[in-house]
């Protein structure tokens, strides 16, 4: 598992991809995170508001526990992970090895177009810091 | 799996508390959290069962301050010890930057110790991990107890169970009371920055 050495050329691009592509679209918040919890990117409205650090930590937790049931019953891993709330939901996804992306949004944006927006840009973003 | 952050000069690494089940490592996060000004600490996350018994971990993300205009920001991270949370602790240990191992020294949990060990052993191989490549430190908790009628055991039985071959720092402590919880946490910072410092920074600034 590698470290990750972020410097300001690798954090612009990839906020510019999730803005454009995520923020702008409705989406609330946006975090890329790794497995281990940390944090690489976070961006959109809300970002000084949520406890971001305590978020990434879990989700990362959550993924993990996810997989892991997952292969207790025989299954790679699910593909769908999904938190629905009464105005705020949340999905994860992973991208690549070790990336995980963290998107919060509210009853303006669908979740197919989350979905469909997310398969997009996980290319670019793998290749960004998985090179 | 540490993160440099070169345009906000940040550096996050993690670090796990690892040990038997009751020995003491919740203990340790909590008399730091109540102790550190909250500008250096973020809140204190615990996911635990209907007991205070920890299910999946406790987090706690501490500020350091500035190493060589560097922002040392480091997450503790405890693991739920009981022998049915292998599962779990194996995912705690994801991307681990470095390791307190907290020993308990009730004579009845002896082997407990000693098993609890061997496990971050497997576990960290599980992760291409060794221990002698990683940041490690040992504390020898709950040494309130030597003076009471319960039977404990002593240094150097510890050492002789845990650390004759590792040979690593190990630190008395009384978690409770806080004795010892700052020194245990201040080497092992040290010695994890400093791991990924020179993995990463020094030698590309002074090659
Ligand atoms: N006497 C004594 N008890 C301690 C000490 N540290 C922790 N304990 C107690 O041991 C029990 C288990 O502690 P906890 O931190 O939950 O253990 P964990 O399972 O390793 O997280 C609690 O009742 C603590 O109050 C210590 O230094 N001395
Ligand atoms: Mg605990």
């Amino acid at each position: 598992m590698p470290d990750y050495i972020l410097t300001s050329e690798i954090l612009n691009k990839a906020s510019d991809i999730l803005v454009n592509s995520l923020i702008n679209a409705g989406v609330r918040t946006v975090l890329l995170i790794d497995s281990a919890g940390n944090i690489l990117v976070n961006c959109g409205q809300e970002s000084e508001d949520v406890d971001s650090i305590s978020l990434a930590a879990l989700a990362a937790a959550n993924l993990g526990a996810t997989s892991q049931m997952a292969k207790l019953i025989g299954e790679d891993d699910f593909s769908l992970l999904f938190h629905k709330g009464k105005t705020g939901n949340i999905n994860f996804g992973r991208i690549g090895n070790d990336l995980i992306l963290v998107t919060i949004f509210g009853e303006e944006v669908s979740l197919g177009l989350v979905r469909c927006r997310i398969t997009d840009i996980s290319e670019s973003i793998r290749k960004i810091f998985e090179g | 799996m540490a993160i440099i952050d070169l345009s906000k000069r940040e550096v996050h690494c993690k670090i796990v508390y690892y040990g038997p089940g009751r020995c003491g490592k919740t203990t340790n996060l909590l008399y730091i959290y109540n102790a550190m000004n909250s500008e250096h600490r973020g809140k204190m996350i615990t996911i635990d069962t209907k007991g205070d018994r920890t299910l999946f971990f406790d987090l706690l993300p501490l500020n350091l301050g500035k190493i060589r205009g560097f922002n040392i920001r480091i997450q503790l991270y405890t693991v739920p010890g009981q022998v049915m949370y292998a599962a779990t602790r194996k995912l705690v240990l994801k991307g681990v930057d470095g390791l307190v191992f907290v020993a308990d020294p009730l004579k009845v949990r002896k082997e407990r110790n000693i098993e609890s060990l061997a496990d971050l052993g497997r576990n960290l191989e599980e992760y291409d991990l060794k221990f002698d490549e990683m940041p490690l430190v040992l504390q020898y908790n709950k040494r309130d107890l030597v003076d009471t009628p319960v039977p404990t055991m002593s240094v150097d039985e510890l050492t002789e169970d845990l650390n004759k071959e590792l040979k690593i720092e190990a630190f008395e402590a009384i978690a409770v009371k806080g004795t010892g919880v700052f020194e245990t946490l201040k080497e092992i910072s040290k010695q994890t920055v400093h791991h990924v410092a020179t993995k990463h920074l020094l030698n590309k600034q002074n090659p």
